[in-house]
């Protein structure tokens, strides 16, 4: 009775539908309440949902990677930029509801064009497929095939590092 | 369940559901939030094919890490902007942004 309950098939698809749901629902977190602290939370429910679907993709480090950067580092940068604003609970305008209903026509129309995308192309794996899931092999090729890129990210990040810096600074130099 | 479709469809909603976010705030911090929804949804459309169809199994996993970087560049650009305009403006409201237009 035990063993069957637990069965590993079983356990597997009620964690991912439990990981779908956490995904989605951060998302709808994100985007519904006013208060921007809920939305920062809910942004960091969903991309913790989203790196259980990277579990589940069979790639670990880059769910590791994915609740590093994004939810250790871009999350709390949100909440630091929050933090350094004026208190948002000064009440607010009402939504209106004509740009809702409009922002909801065109997510509708997106989602529907993609999904018809997704559902009449055909797709087909590759003749040829490795199965070299390994860090090691990410990290051989960051340092050979993808040298140029790896190096153009690093820079582009540092130049926006530096640059951010200077923005959030220069702004404090001059009164305004 | 644990088929292609089921992660593209899951990656077109986050995307859609980005897309509603970034029309429907008129706070700069939401629209962010909303643009790193889209961001996720594309990667997890490279992770799907990089699992199910890509003939090297490393190169997906490489692209997230560089869509991750490019995330990271961005939301610091995009926090630092919002901070200083809202030092200027008093307010991160995107309609009171267009104060800066000449």
């Amino acid at each position: 009775m035990i063993q069957q309950l637990f069965h590993p098939g079983l356990v597997a698809e009620l964690g991912f539908a439990l990981v779908v749901l956490l995904t989605l629902t951060g998302a709808v977190i994100a985007l519904r309440p006013r208060n921007i602290l809920y939305n920062v939370l809910g942004l960091a429910l969903c991309l913790t949902g989203v790196a259980g679907l990277f579990l589940y993709l069979g790639s670990p480090f880059i769910a590791l990677m994915q609740l590093l950067i994004y939810v250790g580092a871009i999350c709390i940068s949100i909440v630091f930029a929050i933090m350094l604003s004026r208190p948002l609970h000064l009440s607010l305008p009402k939504r209106r509801p004509a740009k809702v209903g409009l922002a909801s026509i065109v997510g509708i129309l997106v989602f529907m064009v993609l999904c018809s995308v997704v559902t009449f192309t055909r797709w087909q794996p590759a003749a040829v497929r490795g199965n070299d899931w390994s860090i090691a092999t990410i990290g051989r090729y960051l340092l050979t095939r993808y040298d140029l890129v790896f190096e153009v990210i690093s820079l582009v990040l540092l130049v926006a590092i530096i640059g951010a810096i200077l923005i959030s600074g220069y702004a404090r130099r001059r009164p305004s | 369940m644990n088929s292609l479709y089921t992660y593209l469809f899951i990656g077109a909603l986050l995307f859609s559901l980005g897309i509603i976010g970034l029309f429907m705030r008129r706070s700069l911090i939401g629209m962010l939030i909303a643009v790193e929804l889209m961001l996720n949804g594309a990667s997890i459309n490279f992770m799907a094919f990089n699992r199910f169809l890509a003939p090297d199994p490393a190169v997906g996993q490489i692209y997230t890490l560089f869509i991750m970087g490019i995330a990271a560049a961005e939301a610091a650009i995009a926090l630092s902007i919002i901070v200083a305009l809202f030092r200027r403006l008093r307010s991160i409201n995107i309609e009171r942004a267009q104060e800066l237009r000449g």
